[in-house]
């Protein structure tokens, strides 16, 4: 069922299937709209805000983050009207207020003219982390075993594995570390050991039967090797080798 | 307790029978201990009555109820008494015999028991009379004097459930629908969406399996005029909800009530299992063959969860963090089904409306406002309390002529409306109605019902940096401009009331506000501005004396004011010096002005509040 | 422990969409949420851990600490604020010896606050267990205290 609606981005037009969001219509045709808590295989939260487009239907313009926004028939949409622009800048002083030591928001924020935050350097804070949720969020869509959630509320907010201690359900597979926008997971290998820090884990990696690498940690094959119902021995052959 | 109701005619002559036993030709007691009055004391006067009345074995002359908020609960413990619709106040244990007596033998009232304005020396009898009631419209809270609202018989026998019967035997969905629409009634939650509409969307929404929903997560700090309703009138609020539940097409209603509010949560709990004994809700409701069941949620203090969809989130079991509206929560709702969310108040008007016709309720209040509205009225004002008028009426007409004024005879300063979603207004607007519209244009909203009045001792800038420490607390955390842009403006904020505020603050704060009415994800991060800019918009001249002058003209903020005592007027009667909590007041013998040690000082205004010479000053 | 969870979780028939209810059923039952109860609830439930801890640390009404035999919560709603109840609050602080959130060494009070509990007309008011105390002065903090000290 895939019926196509007419709509304008940026002055152009352009067509698109019905429901699709604006950002992904956006993206397929060269069209950049910043993002930070965005995924292509994790389903849109709409957190950062850095998405936001003015959209105008029926004679109502209003803000709306792309990520989340279904193309119709007739949309008019401004990606980059001062309006936006304004409102992506004071976004970025906050988040550097927040993580003003981080290279990507730095960097992001310089970007947009934010060299350093609005506010008293007495409250910037050094974080790295900007409570985007993409590891919590992957944890639980992609990978399916929720080791970790995003806990307390407000300014105080933050992914955490459970009671703070060491992650029980946590299999070492790492995606939290790689769909982190900001570098704010801290994974390492050393010794044929992966730690992950923030949810204090450690995993024993497996050695190739052939080449000797240590290629992933034994925890997350066991784990997706019970899940598929694979023969013991399964993994003992690394991916390069086989 | 009667059996299973299966017909609309079993209802009736239930309702018959009832009415019939209430109307014996006895007094009437009516004592309230709802919520506001506890504190009163209001729980041992009921049970000394309801005591004494059984001793006495007065039952066959003097029918008693102890009852829900009847609205002054300025003068709690009180108690209505008919005939003559006596209004008895500040009740004490030791008074029930006199009262008693005083009915039964329907003597004049009891004088010394009457309201009275502190200035006049008359007093007055009927409630009716009462300044503070006089100029109300108690349609909708006004049931609470007549029932128990741990009684479902009370409820019936004052024609409780018989709209329920007319929406599910003479009238199809649609009509109910087109009456809600006739009637103008516009959501009592804050948003003043159309009802009517509201519905239609709803019932027109793709999918079998619909819900509807009571919003009593009523979390703005000062207002309580959902909980007065919903505990006084629980099956006011459940009658509106069948007949919404069966106007859309929906079997499954919840009912979310905050934590903080055992007493409403334990009304409407036990109304939902008589109503079901009764057959109610249900299978099958009075034989129409209309299936409904409900179910109550409590809240586990979250302000936030007071917004839709975070408020089904939380129903879902999950944390309650709002998403993105761009699909109606009429549309995709609750477990992404078609939901009708309505607030407590709205759902209470439903059956009035069925009962009396869309034209009668249309005609209350003004146009594009129709019906009345209940504002919980607090803050400085003589008469605190509930009250339920016209949408229309002046805000001075309520402040001064309901509220009875500012006590302590200080000079009004702002009133507050709309929670923290709302802002503050000055004197020049008192005459502005209050109405949805004219709320928003003057920078505020209507909210559930809020009204906090302010005087001349209350700091506009502490009261704005209030607001926002309270929304910090409350957010969510998910999005950026709220979670990140609301720290920063508290942050702003305290640095003014604390003498850091620097010039380019006030501008900062606008452009934030700005950034927040834009970006935030949900209502409680795009209004949280609004407290803020009324603030600055109105009561500018603080912010300056803050900031430029590290001054605060109201005598609040710690940092920027000092307490002293003035030699002339002090009679070194030493009370000061006993009550001081860190010792920083000498005693310097009788008739001598005792000495304030400025470095011992922590400014908790003890001193201040307990000397009744006027010798302490705050400058 | 466990058979009191067991019968909690019973009562809401095994539902996880009354997570918030089973959740103030075990506090009631323990004062706060015990660990031993959470990890019991996870496991009968088949709720990850990390979810259930989301829910105890999102809901205000949760203490993951035990809390003292008294509780102590000052209303701080809008109606209460301006007549003063910042300052009650700090009269409370100084003669319980603990900030707001904390629970006496002895564990005989802990002190909250509330965002409004519907009395506004007595406000400044301050609950203690199930008792209302209205229009506090900081003078009437010492004997109400004295009420509950044991």
């Amino acid at each position: 069922m895939s019926e196509l609606v007419n709509l304008t981005i940026n002055g152009n037009k352009y067509s698109a299937e019905k429901g699709t969001m604006v950002l992904q219509v956006a993206r397929d045709h060269g069209i950049n709209i910043p993002t930070l808590c965005d995924h292509v295989d994790i389903e849109p939260y709409g957190a950062c805000r850095l998405c936001i487009v003015e959209v105008t239907r029926g004679g109502r313009t209003r803000i709306v983050t792309s990520c989340l926004y279904p193309v119709e028939e007739g949309l008019v949409v401004q990606t980059d009207s001062p309006r936006i622009i304004r409102n992506r800048k004071m976004l970025l002083d906050l988040l550097l207020a927040r993580c003003s030591e981080n290279k990507v928001i730095k960097e992001l924020a310089a970007e947009y003219g934010v060299d350093k935050p609005s506010f008293r350097e007495e409250y910037w804070e050094k974080h790295d982390c900007i409570v985007c949720g993409l590891c919590v969020r992957a944890c639980e869509q992609v990978v399916g075993v929720s080791a970790i959630s995003l806990v307390n509320r407000g300014v105080s907010k933050e992914p955490k594995p459970p009671f703070l201690e060491k992650a029980k359900a946590c299999i070492g597979c790492g995606s939290c570390y790689y769909v982190c926008p900001t570098g704010a997971v801290k994974m390492e290998e050393k010794n044929g050991v992966r730690y992950i820090y923030n949810w204090k884990v450690e995993f024993k990696l497996k050695k190739c039967a052939k080449c000797g690498m240590y290629w992933a940690p034994e925890a997350q094959l066991e784990y997706i090797r019970k899940k598929w119902n694979l023969e013991p021995g399964f993994f003992d052959i690394c991916p390069n080798c086989r | 307790m009667a059996s299973k109701l299966k017909t609309a005619k079993a209802l009736a002559a239930l309702q018959k029978k009832l009415a019939r036993e209430r109307d014996a030709g006895r007094c009437r007691i009516s004592v309230c201990n709802g919520t506001a009055c506890r504190p009163y004391g209001s729980n041992p006067v009921a049970e000394a009555f309801r005591a004494e009345i059984e001793k006495r074995g007065l039952a066959d002359q003097v029918e008693f109820k102890i009852t829900g908020c009847h609205g002054f609960c300025e003068r709690g413990p009180i108690a209505l008494v008919e005939p003559g619709n006596v209004f008895y106040q500040r009740i004490k244990v030791s008074d029930v015999p006199e009262i008693l007596d005083n009915t039964v033998q329907r003597k004049e009232p009891i004088a010394g028991l009457l309201f009275r304005p502190d200035t006049s020396a008359t007093s007055v009898a009927r409630q009716g009379d009462l300044p503070f009631y006089r100029n109300q419209q108690r349609i909708v809270l006004g049931n609470n004097t007549r029932i128990d609202p741990t009684s479902i018989e009370d409820y019936i026998a004052i024609g409780g459930y018989s709209a329920l019967a007319t929406a599910l035997f003479e009238l199809k969905p649609e009509q109910v629908i087109q009456m809600v629409k006739e009637s103008g009634l516009r959501g009592r939650g804050g948003g003043g969406f159309p009802t009517g509409t509201k519905w239609e969307t709803c019932r027109k929404a793709e999918g079998d399996i619909k819900y509807v929903i009571v919003n009593a997560d009523e979390g703005d700090p000062g207002a309580y005029a959902n909980e007065g309703l919903l505990t006084g009138n629980p099956h006011g609020v459940l009658e509106g909800l069948l007949i919404g539940a069966c106007a859309i097409g929906a079997h499954q209603g919840y009912i979310y009530v905050r934590n903080e509010y055992p007493l409403a949560l334990k009304n409407i709990t036990l109304a939902i299992e008589q109503a079901e004994k009764l057959g109610l809700t249900g299978k099958n409701i009075l034989g129409s063959g209309f299936d409904f069941s409900v179910r109550v949620n409590r809240g586990g203090g979250a302000f936030v969860c007071g917004e839709s969809t975070a408020l089904m989130a939380s129903l879902e079991g999950k944390p309650g963090e709002p998403r993105a509206k761009y699909i109606h929560t009429v549309e995709r709702g609750l477990w992404d089904r078609p939901s009708c969310l309505n607030n407590v108040e709205t759902w209470a008007n439903i059956p009035l409306i069925v009962n009396n016709g869309a034209g009668w309720f249309s005609r209350i209040g003004a146009p594009g406002n129709s019906g009345t509205k209940i504002f919980s009225l607090t803050g400085k004002v003589n008469n605190t309390g509930l009250v339920e008028v016209p949408l229309g009426i002046k805000l001075r007409e309520i402040i001064f002529d309901i509220g009875g004024g500012i006590r302590g005879g200080k000079k009004f300063k702002a009133v507050q409306t709309g929670g923290p979603s709302g802002g503050c207004l000055p004197e020049k607007l008192l005459d502005s109605p209050v109405d949805f519209d004219s709320l928003i244009k003057a920078g505020s909203m209507m909210g559930s019902g809020g009204m906090i009045v302010m005087d001349e001792d209350n700091c506009m800038v502490d009261v704005a940096r209030y607001f926002l420490t309270f929304l910090e607390e409350e957010s969510c955390g998910k999005c950026v401009p709220c979670r990140e842009g609301i720290k920063r403006m508290r942050q702003i904020l305290t640095d003014i009331t604390e003498g850091r505020g620097r010039e380019s603050d006030l501008e900062l704060l606008t452009e934030l506000s700005a950034h927040l009415k834009d970006s935030a994800l949900c209502a409680l991060g795009s209004s949280a501005p609004n407290p803020v800019l009324t603030t600055i918009q109105y009561f500018r001249d603080e912010y300056e004396a803050h900031i430029k002058d590290k001054k605060c003209p109201a005598g609040v903020c710690k940092a920027l004011i000092r307490f002293s005592i003035i030699d002339e007027k002090c009679p070194g009667c030493g009370m000061c010096v006993k009550t001081c909590p860190t010792q920083a007041i000498i005693f310097m013998g009788k008739k001598k002005p005792v000495v304030l040690d400025q470095s011992k000082c922590i400014k908790c205004r003890t001193c201040y509040d307990i000397c009744k010479m006027g010798a302490v000053s705050i400058e | 422990m466990k058979d009191k969870v067991a019968e909690i979780i019973k009562k809401y028939g095994g539902d996880s969409s009354q997570m918030v209810s089973i959740l103030q059923d075990i506090q009631t039952e323990y004062n706060y949420l015990p660990r031993a109860a959470l990890d019991k609830l996870s496991k009968k439930m088949d709720i990850p851990q990390s979810h259930v801890y989301s829910m105890a640390t999102f809901f205000r009404a949760f203490s993951l600490e035990e809390r003292g035999r008294h509780i102590v919560h000052v209303c701080l709603g809008t109606a209460c604020h301006v007549r003063g109840a910042d300052l009650i609050l700090e009269s409370l602080e100084r003669r319980l010896g603990v900030k707001r959130g904390q629970t006496t060494a002895d564990r005989g009070f802990t002190l909250d606050t509330v965002n409004c509990m519907g009395c506004c007309a007595t406000g400044p008011v301050v609950k203690v267990d199930e008792e209302f105390f209205g229009h506090m002065t900081n003078d009437k903090v010492e004997p109400m205290i004295n009420k509950f000290k044991e």
